[in-house]
């Protein structure tokens, strides 16, 4: 029945000529570039080549950082009107605009992920984020968050590798309306938007110290959160590391936020529009190579309708053009990292051997660089480890249900609560489970939406706190509500 | 001077709508400021804290579900029925603390004007905290402040019975469900408490309150998987270490409270932010 159509796309290369990648990184520091000691290299996931040594930061870095951080603040940014804040981050947002596809080159050279969305979806995002906090900085008495809303003083904010310069913006964007000064630690394998983000720093004037950036690894990190001069910690990434970093702070007086890890339901109800959510169903899990922490990595699919979504869900998949990230046609890049690789490909093995079936996307992968076809696990029980750890890669596993009720149950039946899919035509039926499922963020008819007034984060052991929005700003706001 | 011979009360838990004993049969001894005899509370065991809980949990979905003007309704019904009893805890109050008449009516006067208050939070928190998003795209956005789920809460030990309202009342507001354990040293206005909540159309389960000793307790809760939130208001700051720490294990939301808000009610909600697109 099936018609065998076969497009033949020409290569649409992006050019790499925008950007300019130095041999050796510094660690930006009180407004100036400073050499670092001891270096590690990052590399393009989707060809191995080396794109330039990195810092890692030790406890030397780590304390220059955070005593230009707290001289900016209390000499400078704090005495600042928030009218005038708020113009220097209008200034940064205008220069993220000017020089965005500069950061999409670079983006993508060192993540991985398809040109099409770091141009399309993280740096536009990410532009959208300053301008949006920008005009909060001279309202926030406004903001239904106390009549004398405070910063907290010196942000630390340890972001990860899945959207280096979103998350980038998502941290600093708030953190600075409200006051703040901060010391922001990319992920060791994505740290070159963030040092090119120094530069809009610098071209936008910003007063010195008021961003730090140090980059390095896990131990790093741990500097930065154990550091008695950081005030408020801010960070993205696993469940596990959220985990130590609540326990290392619950001694001291850091305020903290986490937006930790994920393992969203995406449902299917019989009278959804099919090929609507066959779109959304990919958009869910295979956006970003799946590197997304609200990911929809659990399709739970009413019977009636499974095996048509399933056959129509795989014919889709073997359309997803999955390959060098620089061309504008690809749909799915490279997986960040040989490590993350590796724990794909592990957790996909305990598919296999806790006895679900796998299919993957017919594709012809590059030999060089990590790559992992689109994947989908049929046969899915609730008890497996692929319905209940995140994998963080384009693999999706189906589960399930009858009733309505079953599919809640079975869609909140998991630690996490980030986000969840919601795929009916009937609105009563949308709005009953949307109130039913335990996230923080709820898709219905649509999947991975993001935007700087839309408050994002998770129920349970998926984090503490927003991002984003009216919401999001309290965050980085002293006694708003509780301590 | 009558020569009747009281009828005295033993004060029980207060666990899913029932007054049961603590399973363990173990009681402390409650004095007065003077150090004459009062009663023989429970002293809660882990096995009385995993059975609140459980009841907690049952109640939570059907608590929630109830619309705001109900839940408001209820919590005012609480505010009378405690009106009605108003002699009772005060004389409770001076009897167990040693306070003066007039102090101990105060604090009743307060506990049923507090509650009148927060009865009428139920219905105004959502449109205070909640919000239209205005996103850059054919998109309706909102954010809810939603229930957490179970919250378990340490009462100070004075004001006795003010201070339980405040461990309570924010909590149900939200639409969670509450196990609080109430002041070791005045234990008697808590337990009469349970009375009124049994008589204010509190479906069961939704408020539990346990009686004991806080260092053996708050461990307890502070590890428990299925409490999502912890008021620590009455725990000594020296404890809020360990709580922080052992709470972490599910990323229990821990706050302590110096006033009663409203930030107080929404410090155990949840945001949730819905999409839906906006075509034809």
């Amino acid at each position: 029945m099936e018609e065998k159509l076969s497009f033949e796309y020409a290569p649409a290369p992006e050019s790499r000529a925008l950007v300019t990648i130095k041999p050796k990184y510094g660690h930006f520091i009180g407004g100036k570039f400073v050499a670092g000691s001891k270096h590690f290299p990052t590399i393009n996931p989707a060809t191995e080549e080396v794109l330039s040594q990195i810092s890692l930061a030790g406890k030397a870095d780590v304390d220059a950082a955070v005593k230009a951080a707290r001289k900016a603040y209390t000499t400078t940014w704090s005495k600042m009107s928030g009218k005038e804040r708020g113009k220097y981050l209008f200034r940064i947002a205008r220069i993220m605009q000017e020089r965005s596809r500069e950061f999409a080159v670079l983006e993508t050279l060192d993540n991985g992920k398809p040109i099409r969305e770091s141009r399309d979806v993280d740096v536009p995002l990410a532009a959208a984020h300053f301008f949006y906090h920008a005009g909060w900085a001279d309202k926030l008495e406004y903001a239904g968050l106390g009549t004398t809303p405070k910063a907290h003083g010196v942000a630390g904010q340890i972001i990860p590798w899945n959207f280096p310069l979103l998350m980038l913006a998502w941290k600093v964007a708030p953190a600075l309306a409200a006051g703040n000064t901060v010391l922001l630690k990319p992920a060791e394998t994505t740290s070159l938007t963030a040092l090119l983000f120094a530069e809009v720093c610098q071209q936008a004037e910003l007063p010195a110290g008021v961003v730090n950036i140090v980059t390095g690894d896990g131990s790093t990190g741990a500097l930065i959160v154990n550091h008695p001069g950081i005030d408020k910690i801010a960070f993205t990434g696993s469940t596990e590391v959220g985990k130590i970093i609540a326990r290392a702070v619950a001694p001291t007086n850091k305020s903290v936020t986490l937006e930790l890890g994920g393992k969203a339901a995406n449902i299917i109800f019989e009278d959804a529009a099919i090929d609507e959510s066959i779109e959304g169903i990919v958009n869910g899990i295979f956006f970003n190579q799946g590197h997304v922490c609200c990911a929809g990595s659990r399709l739970i699919l009413q019977e009636s309708i499974a095996d048509e979504v399933i056959e129509k869900l795989k014919n889709r998949m073997a359309k997803i053009r999955v390959g060098d990230p620089m061309d504008k046609n690809t749909d799915l890049g490279a997986i960040n990292s040989k490590e993350q690789l590796l724990k794909i490909r592990e957790l996909s093995a305990a598919g296999d051997s806790e006895g679900a079936q796998r299919w993957s996307a017919p594709c012809d992968l590059p030999g060089k660089g990590f790559w992992f076809a689109p994947t989908i696990f049929t046969g899915v029980t609730q008890a497996h480890r692929i319905a209940r750890e995140e994998i963080f890669g384009p693999v999706l596993s189906v589960l399930t249900f009858r009733t309505p009720q079953e599919a809640v149950d079975k869609a909140n039946n998991t630690p996490f609560g980030l986000s969840a899919g919601i795929w009916s035509e009937k609105g009563s039926k949308v709005l009953w489970a949307s109130q039913q499922l335990r996230a923080g963020v709820i898709w219905a008819n649509t999947f991975n939406k993001f935007d700087p007034t839309s408050p994002f984060g998770g129920y349970k052991e998926s984090g503490w706190g927003r991002e984003g929005g009216r919401h999001g700003l309290s965050a980085y706001l002293k006694g708003v509500s509780h301590e | 001077m009558s020569n009747r011979i009281d009828v005295k009360k033993t004060y029980k838990l207060f666990i899913n709508g029932a007054f049961p004993r603590t399973e363990s049969g173990r009681t402390y001894e409650v004095k007065n400021a003077k150090g004459v005899f009062i009663a023989n509370p429970c002293l809660a065991s882990r096995k009385d804290l995993k059975e609140a809980v459980v009841a907690a949990r049952a109640a939570q979905p059907g608590w929630n579900k109830a619309t705001a003007y109900n839940k408001g309704q209820i919590l005012y019904r609480l505010a009378e029925m405690l009106e009605g009893r108003r002699a009772q805890f005060v004389e409770e109050i001076v009897t167990v603390t040693g306070v003066s008449k007039a102090k101990a009516e105060k604090e009743v006067t307060d506990s049923v004007d507090r509650l009148v208050w927060y009865a009428g939070w139920t219905d105004k928190i959502p449109s205070l905290s909640g919000a239209l998003n205005p996103v850059a795209g054919p998109y309706y956005n909102f954010t809810i402040p939603e229930s957490m789920g179970v919250i378990a809460a340490i009462a100070p030990e004075t004001p006795s019975l003010l201070g339980l309202i405040d461990s309570i009342a924010p909590i149900i507001v939200g639409g969670n469900t509450v196990v609080v354990l109430a002041s070791t040293k005045a234990p008697l206005s808590a337990m009469s408490f349970a009375e009124v909540i049994a008589t204010s159309d509190v479906p069961a389960g939704v408020i539990n309150i346990l009686t004991g000793k806080k260092d053996e307790i708050t461990p307890w809760m502070a590890s428990h998987m299925d409490i999502d939130g912890l008021d620590i208001s009455g725990l000594g700051a020296k404890k809020h270490v360990d709580v922080k720490t052992s709470g972490t294990e599910n990323l229990k939301r821990i706050y302590s409270f110096k006033s009663a808000d409203p930030g107080r009610i929404l410090a155990f909600m949840e945001n949730k932010t819905v999409w839906h697109p906006i075509g034809l």
